[in-house]
């Protein structure tokens, strides 16, 4: 018996394809329960190995039209049952499929996991396994990192203002459990279901929020740089305007800063605009070189830019600076005032950059802006980091066994179960969310424990 | 100082050091397994004392007392003859955490275990000091005494207690001592240390003991004890205990009382730094409570007594480090103590411990063969911890001797599992306490199915009696045929049922149901369902208590079987202590230094030291296979 897991086996982006992959005891089983075949009317019809044609349902939804591969254990790469469904490329496709079959039971593969599972299995042989341990170690560390990138700021804030509530309420449960004789104030019933309460409601609108994206913060990620005034948030707005805004108005992962997503012709764009620190001086001062620094080096691409109406100052250069090697659209804005500088001078610095010369105030050059995004997103230039959707799966995934653990707190809790049994949902809901905020201390509770009450013979 | 004329006593397979309740269940456990065994103790008349309070058992501590019973162990059978007081705590929560915890006749604890020692066939019991181990090729050979003796032997166990270089503080006072006035082991200490042993201070205290004719009860809130009076042994379940329970009594401190107490802080060496020791957080000293919870104006005292032929009364909650005149004016303001006589002055000792780190799961030294570790020297606090130790150190002693698997038992089967996984996989800052919240699995290592869980391992060790055995499979027979018969008793919607069900207090029923799910509904109990089950046999409360906890929490059980099954799988597969991990390619640097440090048994150890993370497990699976491989090829 071996769990079973999933993931989304191809590159995200605007490919052809893209391909979920599961592998594990019972892969086949949610493999035929998501799957319907237009000529295929029952499971038995089904032939190993062999390509089928179908769709794929989420309950009586059409997910996608696919093509779905049946393996039946040994003769897999993992040598567990494994199914594997070709479905449209792009970003929402795999994704929904994925959150499907995680929610019918599998689990999100760790980093290089069916490899290992090949590996454990014996189906690779003994020369692989240092590369093996290559993948798993770079994998790991590559995801850690990016995990670690997206949960500065709200989300973390809010997971941990969840734990706490949970915590609070743990530390209550285990105390009048393990010192029942002690003179502490013991959480009535009453009590922990009002805070379970709103733990619930807390994890729901996380849920609801992530369905939005405001959580999953999926997409190329974009930074417009410039100094104050240069034109940054006209540009914001106007992208937005002619573009499905996803989101609006989200407090980023600092105050400094505003993120916002759109999608221009199907690329998923999140734009960190520091133009949110408008009203004071300009980004560098700010917030400091080094998160500047930060910011740029987490962005896939930047948008720069500068003002040919006024001379080129220390800020634009400490921009000029920051932006040497990275992928970046220089715009050259106000092109319609007198030009204090030559646009000569940033192609010559800027020989490889594409630079576009725009008027946004006039609604002049964004439609090239978006053009030349486009031109370097399906020619691979930039691509939406594959890690994050997965790590946005994860999160989600974990926020939805929170959920679940809750509620089914509360209906025991309602139906008089007792605290022992009870505690088991409450501490696993804790610890779901400590997945995504990367800490599951048991020994938490006892400090919380020994720090609120006096306990003691 | 003069030399010590030495000379060879005698020898032995193992020697236990300290008479405490770790050491004399390692040395019955040795000794009942065959092994010609010794214990060593400073003073006879301390010999399974308990030097704080006069109770056995309570949260978490119960089910080690319980586990220790099971596995054919001492001291569930010794606190069953010699309890003054029986009470099933935490009643009106679930079974997983009913604990059993009793007032214990400290004088007949002690006379009723110095009796088992005695009469044990293979056990021989010694008054002196051991003040120096004596170790060949990183082995045991041997222990001198204070006297000269010189005891061969194949093993040791050091359970020394609070003995080890004790310092007993009061105020501005303190001095070498043992517990209670005893002689302290400072010599032991320090040949330790010769050796390289690094120990570290820890620090512990117990309240004053005051005479029973100078309390007013009347003031006071009874404690009596539970009507059902219910054994600590799995041998005592059937028998009658025809004893008189004496009350314990629940007081306050009062306003003035912590007033005096933060007038005195600076003279306590807790404050005024002369303890470096630390102490445990669960058992503060009543300055502790004062300074920390400021806003309270009242802390519990309980007032229990210390046996049946003493007018002395333990008082609970008021442990301290100050100034004796200090200690008296604080519990003369407590609530019906007004007149209180001191008997014995409350005190903080600090000893010595060792990083229990150092330590395999067996209890034995990671480096030196045979050398093992029980009970407070292991940073451990309570009777139940170090009895648990000392029982497991025992017989993992007799299992080196006679070449035999070592004895573990894993988080998922015990209590004990806990304790020692935690202690010698994570250490502890502090005296480590058992608590209920620190098993995983506390569903299924409930204190009222230690017999089923662990009377098999014992009776296959050879330890657990054939009585004891049988008793065990009786039971489980019974449980197992009337769960099967409770599936099949169908009652039907009947009006004569619906009126019964009515009168139970639950819910009519509108198809047939079976027995076996009605008990599932929360609000009814196995005993209620007699009136609807004509058939019903005459079974004892064990069975019927073990038939109602599996219906009714199957579900929850089933849930954690399914996380016990994944934590064997790691558990499983086994590391050798011989590992190199800085030649594994792919673990962290954390993780390779940890692991050399550590040397964990299994990767399910490995996975919980800490620095080792979930991605440094992977890489010791995909190296632990590609090494079986590369054996067999070679083959």
């Amino acid at each position: 018996m071996s769990d079973t897991i999933a993931a989304i086996s191809t590159a995200v982006g605007e490919a052809g394809i893209g391909i979920v992959r599961l592998s594990g005891s019972n892969a086949l089983d949610i493999g035929y329960e998501i799957f319907k075949g237009s000529k295929v009317q029952s499971k038995d019809e089904i032939k190993n190995r062999r390509l089928t044609y179908g769709h794929i349902f989420d309950g009586e939804k059409v997910l996608d039209e696919v093509l779905i591969a049946f393996m039946k254990a040994p003769f897999t790469y993992t040598r567990e049952d494994m199914v594997e469904v070709y479905c449209h490329g792009g970003i929402i496709s795999v994704k929904n499929i994925l959150e499907l079959v995680l929610r019918k039971g599998a689990r999100l593969a760790e980093p290089g996991e069916f490899t290992k599972r090949a590996f454990l299995n014996g189906r690779l042989d003994l020369a692989q396994a240092e590369a093996v341990i290559d993948i798993i170690r770079s994998k790991t560390n590559k995801s850690m990192e990016v995990s670690l990138n997206q949960l500065e700021g709200s989300l973390s804030n809010k997971i941990k203002e969840i734990r706490d509530i949970l915590l609070s309420m743990i530390a209550h449960v285990e105390v009048s459990i393990d010192f029942p004789d002690e003179d502490v104030e013991v959480a009535t019933l009453n009590e922990l279901e009002e805070n379970a309460m709103v733990v619930k409601e807390k994890i729901s609108s996380l849920l609801v929020t992530a369905d939005r994206g405001k959580i999953l913060r999926d997409g190329l990620n974009t930074v417009i740089l410039g100094k104050p005034n240069v034109g940054k948030s006209s540009l914001l707005n106007a992208i937005l305007r002619e573009n499905r805004a996803i989101v609006t108005d989200v407090p980023g992962t600092t105050r400094d800063i505003i993120e916002e997503y759109v999608n221009i012709d199907g690329i998923p764009l999140r734009i960190i605009d520091t133009a949110g620190i408008r009203d004071t001086s300009d980004i560098v001062e700010k917030i400091g070189v080094d998160k500047a620094r930060q910011i740029v080096n987490d962005a896939d691409l930047i948008i720069a830019i500068f003002d040919l109406s006024r001379e080129l100052t220390d800020d634009d250069k400490e921009i000029i600076d920051l932006i040497k090697n990275k992928k970046t659209i220089i715009l050259l804005n106000k092109s319609d005032l007198p030009k204090k500088f030559d646009e000569d001078y940033f192609k010559n610095l800027f020989r490889d950059k594409e630079i576009i010369t725009t008027s946004i105030a006039s609604g002049i050059g964004v439609d090239q802006l978006e053009a030349s995004i486009r031109n370097m997103f399906y020619k691979g230039e930039v691509e939406v980091k594959s890690d994050i959707v997965v790590n946005n799966l994860r999160h989600k995934n974990q926020l939805e066994k929170a959920y679940n653990n809750i509620v089914s707190f509360i209906n025991d809790l309602q139906a008089s179960v007792p605290l022992d049994c009870l505690e088991v949902d409450l501490k696993n809901c804790w610890e779901n969310l400590g997945e995504i905020s990367g800490d599951t201390v048991s020994e938490d509770i006892l400090d919380k424990i020994f720090s609120e009450f006096c306990i003691g013979k | 100082m003069e030399k010590i004329k030495h000379y060879i006593a005698d020898e032995f397979d193992v020697v236990v050091i300290g008479a405490g309740h770790a050491g004399v269940e390692a040395a019955l456990a040795s000794s009942r397994l065959g092994m010609k065994t010794l214990i060593m103790t400073i003073s006879l008349d301390a010999i399974s004392a308990l030097s704080c309070n006069p109770n056995i058992g309570g949260t978490g501590k119960g089910h080690l007392v319980r586990e220790i019973d099971a596995l054919g162990g001492e001291m569930a059978l010794n606190i069953d003859k010699s309890f003054i007081q029986s009470r099933m705590l935490n009643t009106s929560k679930g079974p997983a955490v009913h604990s059993l915890r009793v007032q214990a006749d400290k004088k007949k604890y002690h006379t009723e275990m110095k009796k088992v020692l005695e009469n044990e066939p293979n056990l021989t019991l010694r008054q002196g000091e051991v003040i120096d181990i004596l170790f060949e090729d990183n082995a045991v050979a041997g222990v001198v005494t204070r006297t000269g003796a010189i005891y061969k032997t194949k093993a040791v166990v050091v359970a020394t207690g609070t003995y080890l270089r004790g310092r007993v503080f009061m105020g501005e006072v303190n001095y070498s001592s043992g517990p209670d006035g005893r002689f302290p082991s400072i010599e032991l200490s320090e040949s330790l240390e010769k050796k390289g042993f690094s120990l570290r201070r820890m620090k512990t205290g117990t309240p004053a003991r005051v005479h029973s004719d100078s309390i007013d009860y009347s003031v006071m809130e009874e404690q009596p004890g539970d009507e059902e009076i219910v054994p600590f042994s799995f041998l005592n379940m059937d028998k009658k205990f025809d004893i008189k329970q004496v009350p314990c009594y629940l007081t306050y401190t009062t306003p003035r009382a912590h007033e005096i107490i933060r007038e005195n802080l600076l003279r306590s060496p807790m404050y005024s730094g002369e303890i470096d020791g630390v102490g445990p957080r669960y058992c503060p000293s009543i300055e502790d409570k004062v300074v920390r919870f400021s806003d309270k104006d009242k802390h519990q005292v309980f007032i229990e007594p210390e046996g049946l032929d003493t007018k002395e009364m333990y008082v609970q909650g008021v442990s301290t480090s100050l100034p004796e005149e200090v200690q008296i004016q604080i519990y003369k303001n407590i609530i019906g103590l007004e007149n209180v006589k001191f008997m014995r002055p409350a005190y903080a000792i600090e000893y010595d411990s060792i990083d229990p780190t150092i330590l395999k799961r067996t209890l034995e030294h990671k480096e030196i063969k045979n050398l093992f570790f029980a009970g407070q020297i292991n940073g451990s606090s309570g009777y139940e911890e170090a009895a648990s130790q000392g029982l497991i150190a025992g017989i993992n002693a007799a299992q080196n001797i006679k070449g035999k698997e070592p004895f573990i038992l894993d988080r998922s089967e015990a209590y004990i599992g806990v304790l020692i996984d935690d202690l010698v996989t994570k250490g502890t800052n502090e005296p480590y306490r058992m608590m209920t919240s620190r098993a995983e699995y506390r569903l299924t290592l409930r204190q009222d199915n230690a017999d089923l869980r662990l009377t098999e391992k014992g009776y296959k060790l050879g330890l657990v009696s054939e009585e004891r055995y049988k008793k065990m499979l009786i039971k489980k027979e019974a449980i197992e045929k009337e769960l099967e018969r409770l599936k099949n008793v169908i009652i039907g919607p009947t009006e004569e049922n619906n009126k019964k069900l009515e009168e139970i207090g639950t819910t009519q029923i509108k198809g047939p149901i079976s027995l076996y799910e009605l008990i599932k509904r929360p609000e009814v109990q196995y005993d209620d369902t007699a009136s609807l089950d004509a058939n019903r046999g005459q079974l004892q409360r064990e069975v019927r208590l073990q038939v109602e906890t599996q219906i009714k929490y199957e579900g929850y059980i089933k849930k954690q079987m399914i996380q016990i099954e994944q934590f064997k799988k790691l558990e499983n597969k086994k590391l050798s202590p011989d590992e190199d991990y800085s030649l594994i390619k792919g673990l962290s640097n954390e993780a390779k230094q940890k692991l050399n440090k550590f040397k964990p048994d299994s990767v399910g150890q490995a996975s919980r030291i800490s620095g080792v993370s979930p991605s440094d497990i992977n890489v010791l699976l995909i190296y632990l296979e590609q090494r079986k491989r590369s054996v067999k090829s070679n083959d």
